[in-house]
């Protein structure tokens, strides 16, 4: 996993509430055998019309918006379902971090996993970037996981809570497998107490997995 | 010891490890697979040198893309018949259990575990898939992850995990006639919001959640994630064991007694914590019907579609006019008065035994409105599909003008050629609304499945609790 420390960046602003995963990355791109190439399916029904030619109302595509890599979004964001599709395809389109006053639970987890901060602050420091953004052109924050903190050039400077695990995890880019593989004993000795119990019964009567 | 919510006690018997300031290690004793969520998890398994650790605990199905008709003719779809050879490979080379497009166990992940019996109270089940909250009904902690977890439970057989919060969500009294556990779980959502249920894992509890089958339970848990919880649950009762047993993975025998007996003690404690609790009435829940793109855009049958001026909150607002504006729908129009032109009875969330013969009885005798372009009924599994026939509701249904299909999640997400054109509005049994869901461009509106038939019947909705509906046998 790449590891994240501290990224300043062009924000742009996606004031709608609850966006879903399906917004994200709409299901006919869902097919796929890898990980990468996703960003260009991000939001796919919102920023393109027919043929893919770029819908000029749609955030995204307005020019001063043009290599943004700071998202500023509202409540609830990533809501829906559980693609990892999502992340991948905000962290290939060029996000590094999220700022929004709220996560769904999922899409918040996936994020961790592939690199990216999702920043959580207050409604009302929130209306205040969004504010920001739409008064000032250009508009940059710096987003600090080290420090917790997200700041813009003119001295504005607010705090964020993050867990201490996810922090640790994101500044080392670590992969949590191997961390989950130090325990490997522990599991093995979970797995003799617990056997009974968890083992599916058999034999598999009448079961055909149908070739 | 303090007294334990039914959460608790799962989370601590499946807790591998548990240090302070730190995420603990939950023991994963079901994982269940399917074509678009594992293909990357297996690839990266694979490039680091790492193998499945509990294949014996894994089982795999094909269903979001599998086509509903026409099984033994190629695939069209050739991108999504690569994903279908990647799980195959994938599931071959693991030795992981296949239930594939040809099996007659084949169907809708969330469908066939607690169908076979791979699933059982007390145990923890993941997914890569957000509507695992289904199998929770059975008093399992049931939940959804991304394919990094998907990863990371194949190759540990564990998962990183924070611990959620408990919330309680009590349903009293009984349900009217006409009202159904998919009328429940809409009602629920209305009033909490999406939002509501994040970092929580609900419990179900009530009159009017143990009075249901465990197909309706199963109806409100999977609709859990729509209220942004983790997880549903319902603790396992008399009917949890009379629906478990004799099914093909359950124990049998004395195993049985034994496990039935350990089922039974898992419910939440007397007087157990819970950091959320909300009441409802069942007496006073109607039929719903959603207006807009979230499932929390709903109102009761009789009701109208709201003015989004009505809203307080300036985002809530703005939320609501976008999804007028999406669904082409005026303020104020009564629900009952919106045609529409597809119906579609299937789904995760209501294509199993008891949905369909709900459907049926609204069916039978009658015919779908001649302005219905296409009604659909997908049952959720091949077993459910074989047990309709030998019940002959599929007659009822075709007789009335449904299409009757194979399993698969069909409708619910349009990966198959089951996609609500552009501009159609749609009647659906499913689980979410959101924009382009279902198609793009296309509108849903989520019912019950006797609202779904009814509006077939009448090419728009109605109150089902105005008809004479008998029950089929
Ligand atoms: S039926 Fe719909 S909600 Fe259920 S698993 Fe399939 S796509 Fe997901």
């Amino acid at each position: 996993m790449i590891a994240f420390r501290k990224h300043t960046g062009l924000v742009v602003p996606l004031d709608r509430v609850n966006v879903d995963t399906d917004q994200m990355v709409p299901k006919q791109f869902l097919k796929l055998l890898t990980r990468e190439g996703y960003g260009k399916f991000l939001f796919y029904d919102w920023r393109y019309l027919e043929r893919e030619k770029p819908n000029p109302d749609f955030v995204l595509n307005q020019p001063r918006y043009r290599g943004a890599s700071v998202l500023l979004a509202r409540a609830n964001f990533g809501c829906g379902s559980s693609r990892e599709h999502a992340p991948w395809a905000i962290l290939d389109y060029g996000f590094r971090a999220l700022i929004a006053p709220s996560y769904a639970d999922i899409f918040y987890n996936n994020c961790f996993k592939n690199g990216i901060l999702p920043v959580t602050l207050a409604d009302a420091q929130v209306d205040e970037l969004f504010r920001r953004t739409a008064r000032q052109e250009g508009y940059a924050l710096t987003v600090d996981l080290e420090s917790q903190t997200v700041a813009d050039a003119s001295g504005l400077r607010f705090t964020f809570e993050v867990d201490g695990f996810r922090k640790e995890c994101l500044l080392n880019g670590w992969d949590d497998i191997g961390l989950t593989l130090r325990y490997e004993d522990r599991i093995a000795d979970y797995e003799r107490r617990h056997q009974p119990q968890a083992r599916p019964y058999g034999p598999l009567d009448g079961i055909t997995s149908g070739d | 010891m303090p007294p334990l919510s039914m959460y608790e006690k799962i989370w601590s018997s499946h807790a591998v490890v548990e240090e302070p300031g730190r995420p603990a290690l939950i023991y994963i004793d079901r994982h269940l697979i399917h074509e678009i969520t594992s293909p990357q998890a297996f690839a990266g398994l694979k490039s680091a040198g790492r193998k499945a650790r509990r294949p014996d605990l894994t089982f795999a199905v094909m269903d979001h893309s599998v086509p509903t008709k026409d099984r033994n003719l190629p695939l069209v779809d050739k991108v999504a018949a690569a994903q279908f050879d990647a799980l195959e490979r994938n599931c071959q080379e693991a030795g992981i259990l296949l239930f594939d497009m040809q099996s007659p166990d084949q169907g809708i992940v969330h469908i066939i575990g607690p169908d076979l019996g791979l699933t059982q109270p007390g145990q923890t089940i993941v997914c890569g898939d957000s509507h695992t909250s289904t199998h929770g009904a059975f008093g399992a902690l049931a939940f959804g992850i991304g394919t990094a977890e998907v990863e990371h439970v194949l190759a540990t057989q564990c998962l990183t995990q924070f611990k959620s919060k408990p919330m309680r969500i009590g349903v009293a009294g009984r349900r009217p006639r006409g009202v159904t556990a998919k009328d429940l779980i809409l009602a629920i959502i209305g009033r909490i919001g999406i939002g509501a249920g994040a970092g929580h894992v609900i419990e179900y509890a009530g009159e009017a959640i143990h009075e249901l089958s465990m197909e309706g339970r199963m109806t409100v848990c999977n609709m859990s994630i729509e209220a942004g919880a983790r997880a549903g649950m319902v603790a396992p009762d008399d009917s949890t064991v009379a629906y478990l047993e004799g099914r093909p993975f359950v124990p049998r025998g004395k195993d049985f007694q034994e496990a039935a007996a350990r089922w039974k003690t898992l419910g939440s404690d007397p007087g157990a914590h819970f950091d959320r609790v909300v009441e409802l009435d069942a007496t006073e829940i109607a039929p719903q019907v959603t207006w807009g793109t979230n499932p929390g855009m709903v109102t009761d049958v009789t009701g109208r579609v709201p003015d989004p001026a009505s809203f307080a909150d300036a985002v809530e607002r703005s939320a609501a006019e976008r999804a007028l504006e999406y669904m082409a729908l005026e303020p104020g129009t009564r629900m009952e008065d919106i045609p529409v032109d597809r119906v579609f009875i299937g789904s995760c969330t209501n294509s199993r035994l008891e949905d369909l013969r709900l459907a049926a009885s609204v069916l039978d005798g009658r015919k779908v409105a001649r302005t219905i372009k296409q009604a659909l009924v997908v049952p959720g599994s091949e077993r459910i599909k074989a047990r309709a026939e030998a019940e002959g509701l599929d007659r009822i249904f075709k007789a009335a003008g449904f299409e009757w299909r194979d399993a698969g999640c069909s409708m619910c997400i349009g990966m198959n050629a089951d996609v609500l054109p552009s501009g159609e509005r749609c009647a659906s049994t499913s689980n979410r609304n959101f924009e382009g869901r279902q198609g793009k461009g296309g509108r849903t509106h989520l019912v019950s499945p006797m609202m779904a038939a009814a509006a077939a019947i009448e090419g728009h909705f109605v109150d089902i609790r105005q008809w004479d509906v008998h029950p089929v046998e």
